[in-house]
C-alpha cells in the first residue's frame, strides 16, 4: 500500500531521513515515535509525496508518488496536519468539504456525493454539532477534531496523521484512537505520529521508532516496547509495566533519571 | 440513532439556510445594479426622471412601443451616460474580482491591484503605449487595441516584480508576510509613478492626456472603451471563476493545499494571471482606480463568509454597484458640471478602510 525504500529526504538540499525503509500493508494500524526533531513529520510529509526525495522513493499502491498527478495522489491518501490553523471565513461544513477537492468536477464543483461524504465524515468524528461554526472560532481540540473529519471524507483508504490528538484533552483523545481504531477495523491503513507512547502502545499493533531520521526500530508492539529499547531511543530510564485492563505494555517515567538528575542531587 | 438522524435532519435544513441566504444576497445585489444603471443614466446635469430614463433605456434596445423619447434625452441618457456606466460596472466589478483572487492566492487581506503595485504597472505600460504613439489615450488616437495589451504587460511585470523583492528569501508564496508584501507592492507603486512623471516630462504634448488618462476616470469614455477592454475582462474573470474551489483551497495554506490534491504552484499562476488580465484591462481603458478590489471582497466576506463560490459573483455585483455610484458622485458633487476624477472618491472612501485593516492585523484574516 505504501512503501519507502532507501528514502533520504529534507529541506533545501540537508537530509533530515536517512534510508528510510518502510512498507505499511493494507489494513495496518501503526505508531510513529521518536524523540522531538527525530524526523517524524517529515517521514509523513514524504510518504503522503508533498516533500521530494533526495534519494529512494516512495510507492502508493505500486506507483512512484513522484510521479502521480495531485489529484490522483490525494485520492490515495488523506492526512491530518500538525499545528494547523483554521482560516477565517469558512464554516466547518465547508472546510471538511474541502477534503473531496480531489473528486470535485471539471468546473470545481461538489455534487451530493461529496455533500454525503462531508456528512458522513461530519457524523463519523463527531463533529455534526460543529457544522455550522466558523472554523476560525472553535477551540484547538475542536478544530483536531474537524481536521480529521476532513481527512476521512478525503478518503478512507490510507490515513496519515501527525500529531492529530496533541490538541486534544484525554476523553477526546481516546475518543480520536477509539475512531482511529474503528476506521481501521473497516479496512482503513492507518499510519500516526504520537507523541504519547502509551497511547500508541494501548491502540497500535506496530510501531515505528525513528531516532535521527532513521528507523531504529519496527516491529509487533509486544516485542519492541520494551525497557531496554526505550531507554535506548529516549535516553532515560524508562519502566515498562503492564496495562491493568487490557495488559499492554506501559511506559512509566521514572522521576530523578533525566540528565539534569545529578546537578538536582 | 433517531438522535443522529435528527440531527443530520437539522443539518442538512441549516445548510439549505446558508446556501439560501446567499442565493438572496446575489438576487438583491443583482436587482440593486439593474435599478442603479437606471437610476445612474438619469443623473447628472442634464437631470431625466427615472421614468424617462426608462424609456430611453428601452427605446435604444429597440424594445419601448410608445412614443419616441425626446432625442436629446436619449442621446445624453444612452450614448454618454450609460456608456458610462456599463464602463463604471464592469471595471467595477474586475477590480473587486481581481482583489478577491489577489487576496485569495497570496492569503494577505492587504492585497489588491492598488496596493501590489499591479495598477501601477498596467499604467506605466499603458503610458509607455501612448507616448510611444502605439496608442492614443482617453482619445483612443492611434491603435487603441494596443492599450489593454500594453496595460496587461506592465500590470504582469509589476507584479513579478512585486512577488520577487517580497519573496527575497525565498518560500511559498502564501507564506509571504501580509507586511512585506505591501511594503514591496509600495515600493514598486512609488518607483513606477516616478517613471510615468519622467515619461510625462519627456513629451510635452501628451502630459494632458496621459494626466488626463491616469487619475482613474469615465469622463469622455464611451462605449468603444467598453468594448476594448471586456474580451479581457471576461477571460480574466473566467480564469478566476473557473479556480474558485482552488481560492478556497489555498486559503489552507501551502502544504495543506497540496495535500487536498492541488498543484498549488500552477493553480497559483493561473490566478495571478487572471486577476491581471482584469486589473490591466481596468486601468487601461479607466486608469487607475484603488481600493474597490480592496473594500469590496472584505464586506462580502464579512456576510457571507469567505466562500469563493458565493464571494466572486457578490463581489463582482457590489464592486460594479460601488463604481457606478462613485461615479454619479464623481459627476455631480462639483457646481457647474465640474467633475472629480472617480479615483478620487474610491480612495476618500477606501484610504480610511485600508488603515482599519492594517490595524486589524493577528485578528483577522490572513496568514497564519
Amino acid at each position: 500500500m505504501i512503501r519507502a525504500q532507501g528514502l533520504s529526504c529534507g529541506y533545501g538540499g540537508r537530509a533530515v531521513l536517512h534510508d528510510v525503509d518502510l512498507r505499511l500493508g493494507p489494513g495496518e494500524f501503526a505508531a510513529l515515535l521518536g524523540p522531538n526533531g527525530s524526523g517524524k513529520t517529515t517521514l509523513l510529509l514524504a510518504l503522503a509525496g508533498l516533500l521530494p526525495a533526495l534519494r529512494g522513493g516512495v510507492e502508493l499502491s505500486g506507483r512512484a508518488v513522484s510521479g502521480l498527478p495531485a489529484r490522483e495522489r490525494a485520492r490515495l491518501v488523506s492526512c491530518v496536519p500538525q499545528g494547523a490553523t483554521p482560516p477565517p471565513g469558512y464554516s466547518v461544513r465547508e472546510l471538511v468539504r474541502m477534503g473531496r477537492f480531489a473528486s470535485s468536477d471539471f468546473w470545481g464543483g461538489y455534487g451530493p456525493r461529496d455533500e454525503a461524504a462531508a456528512e458522513a465524515a461530519l457524523a463519523d468524528a463527531r463533529c455534526l454539532d460543529l457544522a455550522e461554526r466558523q472554523a476560525s472560532e472553535l477551540s484547538g481540540g475542536e478544530f483536531q477534531r474537524v481536521l480529521l473529519a476532513r481527512a476521512l471524507c478525503q478518503g478512507r483508504g490510507a490515513l496519515l496523521l501527525d500529531e492529530a490528538t496533541s490538541a486534544l484533552d484525554l476523553a477526546r483523545r481516546v475518543e480520536a484512537f477509539d475512531l482511529l481504531a474503528a476506521q481501521n477495523r473497516l479496512g482503513s491503513t492507518v499510519f500516526t505520529a504520537v507523541h504519547d507512547l502509551n497511547l500508541a502502545a494501548l491502540y497500535c499493533p506496530r510501531l515505528i521508532f525513528l531516532k535521527q531520521g532513521r528507523v531504529a526500530l519496527d516491529g509487533p508492539t509486544a516485542e519492541i516496547f520494551t525497557e531496554a529499547n526505550l531507554k535506548d531511543i529516549y535516553e532515560t530510564d524508562i519502566r515498562v509495566a503492564p496495562h491493568p485492563v487490557t495488559g499492554a505494555p506501559q511506559a512509566h517515567l521514572v522521576p530523578g533519571a533525566g540528565a539534569a538528575a545529578p546537578l538536582l542531587g | 440513532m433517531a438522535a443522529q438522524a435528527r440531527t443530520e435532519h437539522d443539518a442538512g435544513r441549516e445548510k439549505g439556510r446558508a446556501a439560501g441566504a446567499a442565493t438572496l444576497a446575489l438576487a438583491v445585489l443583482a436587482c440593486a445594479l439593474l435599478a442603479s444603471v437606471v437610476l445612474a443614466c438619469g443623473l447628472g446635469s442634464f437631470p431625466a426622471t427615472p421614468g424617462e430614463t426608462l424609456r430611453a433605456l428601452l427605446q435604444a434596445a429597440g424594445l419601448h412601443a410608445g412614443a419616441p423619447v425626446d432625442p436629446s434625452l436619449a442621446v445624453v441618457v444612452v450614448d454618454i451616460r450609460l456608456a458610462r456606466v456599463v464602463l463604471a460596472g464592469i471595471t467595477g466589478a474586475s477590480l473587486a474580482i481581481a482583489g478577491a483572487a489577489f487576496q485569495g492566492v497570496l492569503r494577505n487581506p492587504l492585497a489588491d491591484a492598488f496596493t501590489l503595485g499591479v495598477s501601477g504597472g498596467a499604467a506605466f505600460g499603458a503610458s509607455l503605449a501612448i507616448l510611444s504613439g502605439i496608442a492614443g489615450g482617453a482619445a483612443l488616437a492611434g491603435d487603441a487595441r494596443a492599450l489593454p495589451a500594453c496595460a496587461l504587460a506592465g500590470a504582469l511585470a509589476a507584479l513579478a516584480l512585486v512577488l520577487g523583492l517580497s519573496r527575497a528569501g525565498g518560500g511559498p508564496l502564501s507564506n509571504l508576510r501580509r507586511e512585506t508584501l505591501v511594503l514591496a507592492g509600495i515600493v514598486v507603486s512609488t518607483f513606477l509613478s516616478a517613471l510615468i512623471s519622467l515619461l510625462k516630462s519627456l513629451d510635452e504634448e501628451s502630459v494632458s492626456s496621459i494626466v488626463f488618462w491616469i487619475m482613474g476616470s469615465f469622463q469622455g469614455r464611451g462605449f468603444e472603451h467598453a468594448a476594448l477592454a471586456w474580451p479581457y475582462m471576461l477571460l480574466g474573470a473566467g480564469i478566476v471563476f473557473w479556480r474558485a474551489g482552488e481560492l478556497d483551497v489555498l486559503s489552507l495554506g501551502e502544504t495543506q493545499a497540496r495535500m487536498l490534491g492541488l498543484d498549488a504552484g500552477r493553480s497559483r499562476l493561473w490566478l495571478l494571471f487572471g486577476a491581471s488580465l482584469l486589473s490591466g484591462a481596468a486601468v487601461a481603458v479607466s486608469g487607475v482606480i484603488g481600493f474597490v478590489g480592496l473594500v469590496v471582497p472584505h464586506l462580502v466576506r464579512l456576510a457571507l463568509g469567505a466562500g469563493h463560490r458565493r464571494l466572486l459573483p457578490a463581489s463582482a455585483l457590489l464592486g460594479a454597484l460601488l463604481l457606478i455610484w462613485s461615479d454619479v458622485l464623481a459627476r455631480s458633487v462639483l457646481p457647474r458640471g465640474a467633475e472629480l476624477p472617480v479615483g478620487v472618491v474610491t480612495a476618500l472612501v477606501g484610504g480610511p478602510f485600508f488603515c482599519l485593516l492594517l490595524a486589524r492585523r493577528g485578528s483577522g484574516g490572513g496568514r497564519a
